[in-house]
């Protein structure tokens, strides 16, 4: 259930994106879900991908700033209050979120990029209540 | 008006004798309780009676901020503690300062040679003067403080910063002489229109500038935005502080007290002293300081002596406002930065590669330090509050370093240009 997402230190300067994009196309990688987190003076560009050991290897000999960090993604149906009622359970359980980023594929499902302070423990709660999770295996195809 | 004429207006060959006796003294004192520099003059087979006079100057060794590192803090001090009233310290090279140590007798010397300064600067005891240089470590409030008390002026010991209560006192006071870094100056001017207070509603006529580097440009702007005549003082806290030389009303260099600091002028790749009137290292030698002497203390300051005759009347040698450094020394807002305190600051914190740029800027008339730090893949975090936390303890220990703000910027790994040479660590975009 944990996916590895990519993390990549991005200075606020332009084409930097690109890069990082090119250089994944390039090598056949599929982006399958990304964000960025800015602040006046850097971003941090998160991103999951098709390979993400490839696409990290990729990156490094680049010589970017880059990582894997852990996260979990849990699919939703898309409708109103199906966020705030898995927040309501992580908050009520004391799970804290660092991040989340969203998307959605089609209209009756959504995808929640969570990136908690305990991933077992989120894990284990979201299961706890029937949530569900999307496979690393999964998440890397789409 | 001259304060002390028998000693600023001494025919040459008078001075050299008492140069000459004030040197031999040193020698001798330095020789008998500096174990580091008896040896450097053993290595060069010297003992004090071969230093007769001053013309034999050239032969004794040099002393450098590093033999003041290595005797860190009070090893180069030839006096017991107990003679010592007053430490003040200054950046090193590293992480830590220089320290240097007053008795009673270099607190007194000190004060004349301000005095002196502030009469050639046409001072006097019915002026109101605002120190505006920082109070503490720094050598600048107190050396002008004591300086404008033995003249009987009045003293405003505002320190720096606090502009608008600066621009307060300078209107309500009736301040006469400012007394700050060039740079404040200029920021005070502004903020003294943008105040709308009225020139005429200021009584400034002179001003005390040093500490920092400035342009005759700066001078002519100073003197037209403040209405007072600019005068540039020149001081180092190794040698004394403020009040080493300045400018007289004349302001075609500035008069050094040569009968307490003995001047040379030296080439930095040869060491060896250049023929007269040429630019080159001042180098200074401390001929009445009880607490630290030294011997050929090389200021890495370049600039030149001009023996010349000066209108004033006072003989004692001027030299010209310094042309620049001998080594990577930055002076920021009167601050002295090395760049190797930033790496010795970077080397310490093991989230942090000791690659970096300082990029210098004159923003208006402030000087503005920005330092990139590459955020190596180790101590990258995906969360933007870690990256902002490193951020602040990097800014923070700089700071608590360098004594000055900086603007700490993350840069991506690999960024900063490697050379296989000396790397370029600093990028100065004064125009200066």
């Amino acid at each position: 259930m944990i996916i590895k997402q990519l993390s990549v230190f991005l200075e606020n300067k332009t084409g930097r994106l690109y890069e990082v994009s090119q250089l994944l196309g390039d090598a056949g990688i599929n982006m399958s879900a990304f964000s960025v987190a800015d602040t006046s003076e850097f971003g941090i560009l998160r991103l999951i991908v098709s390979d993400p050991d490839k696409a990290l290897q990729i990156l490094r000999d680049a010589e970017f700033s880059v990582r894997l960090t852990d996260v979990v993604c849990l699919n939703s149906p898309n409708k109103p209050g199906a966020l705030a009622k898995a927040l309501d359970i992580l908050s009520r359980e004391g799970v804290f979120i660092e991040y989340l980023y969203a998307y959605s594929m089609d209209n009756h499902t959504a995808n929640i990029v969570l990136k908690p302070d305990d991933i077992n423990k989120c894990i284990d709660v979201l299961q706890a209540h029937q949530m569900e999770l999307v496979k690393a295996s999964d998440m890397y195809k789409i | 008006m001259i304060w002390n004429e028998k000693m600023e207006c001494m025919g040459r060959e008078e001075m050299k004798a008492v140069q000459s006796e004030r040197l031999r003294e040193t020698v001798q004192r330095i020789y008998h309780n500096i174990p580091s520099y008896r040896k450097k003059m053993q290595d060069a087979g010297l003992v004090p009676s071969d230093i007769r006079s001053v013309d034999d100057l050239h032969k004794l060794p040099f002393t450098t901020k590093i033999d003041l590192r290595d005797n860190y803090p009070f090893g180069m001090f030839t006096v017991p503690m107990s003679e010592i009233v007053r430490v003040h310290a200054s950046s090193g090279t590293t992480g830590k300062p220089t320290v240097v140590g007053y008795t009673r007798k270099d607190l007194a010397t000190w004060a004349e040679v301000v005095t002196r300064s502030l009469c050639m600067a046409g001072v006097h005891r019915d002026d109101m003067v605002q120190v505006a240089y920082g109070y503490g470590l720094f050598t600048g409030g107190l050396g002008l403080h004591y300086g404008c008390e033995n003249l009987g002026a009045t003293v405003i010991p505002i320190s720096g910063g606090n502009t608008q209560k600066q621009l307060q006192l300078m209107e309500d006071f009736g301040t006469t002489v400012l007394a700050c870094t060039p740079s404040y100056s200029l920021f005070l001017a502004e903020a003294i229109e943008e105040a709308g207070i009225k020139k005429e509603n200021l009584k400034l006529r002179v001003g005390i500038f040093g500490a920092e580097p400035w342009t005759e440009n700066m001078r002519k702007e100073i003197e037209n935005k403040l209405g007072l005549k600019a005068i540039d003082i020149y001081g180092l806290s190794e040698i004394m502080g403020p009040g080493v030389s300045c400018e007289c009303e004349y302001q075609c260099g500035m008069h050094v007290h040569e009968d307490h600091f003995i001047p040379e002028i030296i080439d930095p790749e040869t060491l060896q002293p250049v023929a007269p009137g040429e630019i080159g290292e001042l180098v200074f030698t401390t001929i009445t300081k009880e607490g630290i002497p030294l011997l050929r203390y090389r200021t890495r300051d370049l600039t030149r002596l001009i023996y010349d005759k000066c209108e004033c009347g006072r003989t004692l040698v001027r030299m010209e406002k310094c042309k620049g450094r001998s080594d990577d020394m930055l002076i920021i807002r009167g601050v002295n930065v090395f760049p190797s305190q930033i790496e010795s600051v970077l080397l310490e914190m093991s989230e942090t590669a000791p690659h970096y740029l300082l990029i210098v800027e004159r923003e208006g008339n402030l000087d503005t330090l920005k330092l990139m730090v590459e955020v190596q893949e180790q101590f990258f975090s995906d969360e933007v509050k870690q990256l902002e936390a490193l951020r602040k303890k990097i800014t923070h220990k700089i700071q608590s370093t360098l004594g000055i703000s900086v603007d700490v910027k993350l840069v991506e790994p690999k960024t900063i240009e490697r050379t296989a040479g000396k790397a370029k660590r600093v990028i100065d975009n004064r125009k200066l």
